[in-house]
């Protein structure tokens, strides 16, 4: 896999990337990284294999793959949510805005506040749906109360689920569904003004309308965000991204332009899955 | 009513087992009839359980059968009545008073000073022991690295293994010359000194409940906080320890009834006093103290007798609430997170 690398990476940086984006210096970069999970009986999973990626400021970059390839391992990565798992282990560098976040004394509290993630499996806490939007902004010390409320209002709204919730926001969020949860953990982390979005899997729910809410609100916040999003579905990548990055037993085997990867992808397991012959 | 169940029991499989054969043509080959031994552990374990509510019932029964002749025999309340239990009484003097004194002349049996000596000392013991209790739980569970935590869980837990006896004797004559030491309280052996030798007994019993609590909450919901930027502690008390509330709650509620009805470390740390009294550096009188103490000396059948049994009424109640009080915390939590 290592051949792929210079093909995909010219030394002066990523051309294409650099039509792409107004800025040329990259939000994250990714260099060499490997993730091993510790298995059964002292063996260890190599989850990622020297991966090594861009992701420039203000874009959309559609993570692709079959299941199990790594997908949101490579996101956890990126606001050191691996950290949680025991026996889990990162190589390589990370390096957001040039700082390498995986340092060992790199201030992760401080990290998550910049690179916000929606988990794969929404998770909303034991409190009213309020309490689940402000909890953010609460954990980050803002105290004034007119202004949480704006701030989680505003957050329910971007996360279409305003119209849903606005008569029951001291309802408990447990009883929520499936789909409301997933936009009730986006509106949570929108809600803390992250620089980053990581998103594993935000429309799993079949619910088309949402879908088609959240797909705006991405694009809307790429004006000033950088999104990293997992999706299953290839036409949400070719709908959502700038950039599509194609992962295959751990491995990043091809990312670049969606528009490219969709019609003219360089490798033979790109095309494979694209078309869907396996996967 | 045990007699017949298991006959019953050995008739079900039986009754069953005919349609299931004509049903088995369709079915696979391989499925089968579960065995036999499977009706068999069903009526042990239904037999159990019934001899456990039994055994229960019957004590309810006992008590409430000895408690009855307060309120029958002309003998016993031309002694006590519930009324002269409870109120205030003059007992032959100027002024009424409440008074345990069941071997005087007059015999004098106000129950105000015994309940008080009992909640004070348990208030002493839970203020103690709970947040102890919990604390120790929320470090093992949420703080401690891996290694430490194996240590510390069944060393605090082990703590609920000692006999009352040894924490009794540890409690006369260290914990007294102690506090006696450090606070100078009025009688050496007091509220205090009890309710702190109780507060190791219920340690233990709010910690395990709490930690189980604490460990069941989902890594997920951890996870979920820190990744919005929280810290550790934060995460700690917003999260972890909100949605393990029910079950730290219902530990404290248990720990509470564990401690009033303790019997052999109050009887030796408290002094045994009864006395009137809300201060806790005197000595003091539990309700099950004095069943323990009086119930050898006293005549079978008289009014004393009846008295002690209706203390013990008193104390199953007591019990009775705080269960009852449990469940309802439980429950109500419960229902204010919504669903799971
Ligand atoms: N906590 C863990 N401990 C051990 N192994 C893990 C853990 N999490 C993931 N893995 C393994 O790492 C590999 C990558 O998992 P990952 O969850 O990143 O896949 P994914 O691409 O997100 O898959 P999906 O599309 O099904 O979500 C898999 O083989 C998985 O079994
Ligand atoms: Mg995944």
């Amino acid at each position: 896999m290592a051949t792929i690398e210079p093909s995909q990476r010219s030394p002066g940086g990523e051309p294409r990337a650099a039509v792409l984006t107004a800025a040329p210096s990259p939000k994250l970069e990714v260099r060499g990284l490997d993730v091993f999970y510790r298995g059964e009986k002292g063996g260890e999973t190599h989850a990622l294999q020297d991966v090594t990626v861009d992701v420039f400021p203000r874009e959309v970059l559609a993570l692709i793959g079959p299941s199990g390839c790594g997908k949101s391992t490579f996101l956890r990565v990126l606001n050191r949510m691996n950290d949680t798992i025991p026996g889990a282990r990162v190589a390589g560098k990370v390096l957001l805005e040039g700082e390498d976040i995986l340092a060992k004394d790199y201030d992760v509290v401080t990290l998550r506040r910049r690179v916000g993630m929606v988990f794969q499996r929404p998770q909303p806490f034991p409190k009213s749906i309020f309490d689940n939007v402000a909890y953010g902004l609460r954990a980050h010390g803002l105290a004034d109360k007119r202004e949480i409320t704006r701030r989680v209002e505003q957050a329910l709204g971007r996360a279409a689920l305003w119209d849903e919730v606005k008569d029951r926001l001291d309802a408990a969020a447990l009883g929520l569904s499936g789909g409301q949860a997933q936009r009730l953990c986006i509106a949570r982390a929108l809600a803390v003004e992250p620089e980053v979005l990581l998103l594993d899997e935000p429309t799993s729910a079949p619910d088309p309308i949402a879908t088609a809410k959240l797909e705006e609100l991405i694009a809307e916040l790429k004006a000033d965000l950088t999104i990293v999003i997992v999706t299953h579905s290839m036409q949400q990548a070719a709908r959502v991204s700038q950039r599509t990055a194609f992962f295959y037993m751990g491995r990043l085997i091809e990312v670049g332009a969606t528009k490219q990867m969709f019609t003219r992808p360089r490798e033979t397991r790109t095309e494979d899955y694209i078309t869907g012959r396996f996967g | 009513m045990s007699a017949t169940s298991p006959s019953r029991s050995e008739q079900v499989p039986l009754a069953e087992s005919a349609p299931r054969e004509a049903r088995e043509s369709a079915a696979p080959a391989w499925r089968r009839s579960p065995p036999r031994w499977h009706g068999v552990a069903e009526a042990l374990i239904k037999t159990t359980a019934l001899v456990a509510i039994v055994a229960i019932v019957l004590i309810f029964v006992f008590i409430a059968a000895e408690t009855l002749p307060l309120f029958t025999s002309h003998e016993v309340r031309a002694e006590v009545t519930p009324s002269t239990m409870a109120w205030k009484q003059t007992w032959g003097e100027a002024a009424a008073r409440w008074s345990w004194q069941p071997a005087s002349e007059i015999p004098k049996y106000s129950i105000a000073p015994l309940i008080i000596g009992s909640l004070k000392i348990t208030v002493v013991a839970v203020l103690v022991g709970a947040p102890l209790g919990i604390l120790a739980a929320i470090f093992t569970s949420q703080v401690a690295p891996r290694w430490l935590r194996e240590i510390l869980k069944p060393t605090i837990e082990l703590l609920a293994g000692i006999p009352s006896v040894v924490i009794g004797v540890f409690a006369l004559l260290v914990m007294a010359t102690w506090t006696h030491r450090l606070f100078g309280l009025e009688h050496r052996l007091n509220a205090v000194v009890a309710g702190c030798a109780l507060s190791l007994t219920i340690i233990p019993l709010v910690f395990t409940l709490a930690e189980d609590a604490l460990s069941s909450v989902p890594k997920s919901f951890a996870d979920a906080s820190l990744a919005l930027g929280a810290s550790k502690m934060h995460t700690v008390l917003h999260v972890m320890v909100p949605a393990a509330l029910p079950g730290i709650a219902a530990g404290v509620v248990l720990g509470f009834g564990r401690a009033l009805g303790e019997t052999m470390i109050v009887v030796m740390a408290s002094g045994n006093a009864a006395l009137v009294s809300w201060s806790l550096g005197v000595s003091t009188r539990t309700i099950t103290a004095t069943i323990a103490q009086e119930m050898a000396e006293v005549v079978h059948g008289s009014p004393h007798y009846v008295v002690l049994f209706a203390l013990g009424a008193v104390l199953l109640l007591f019990a009775f609430a705080t269960n009852v009080l449990a469940m309802r915390i439980v429950e109500s939590f419960r229902r204010k997170r919504g669903g799971s």
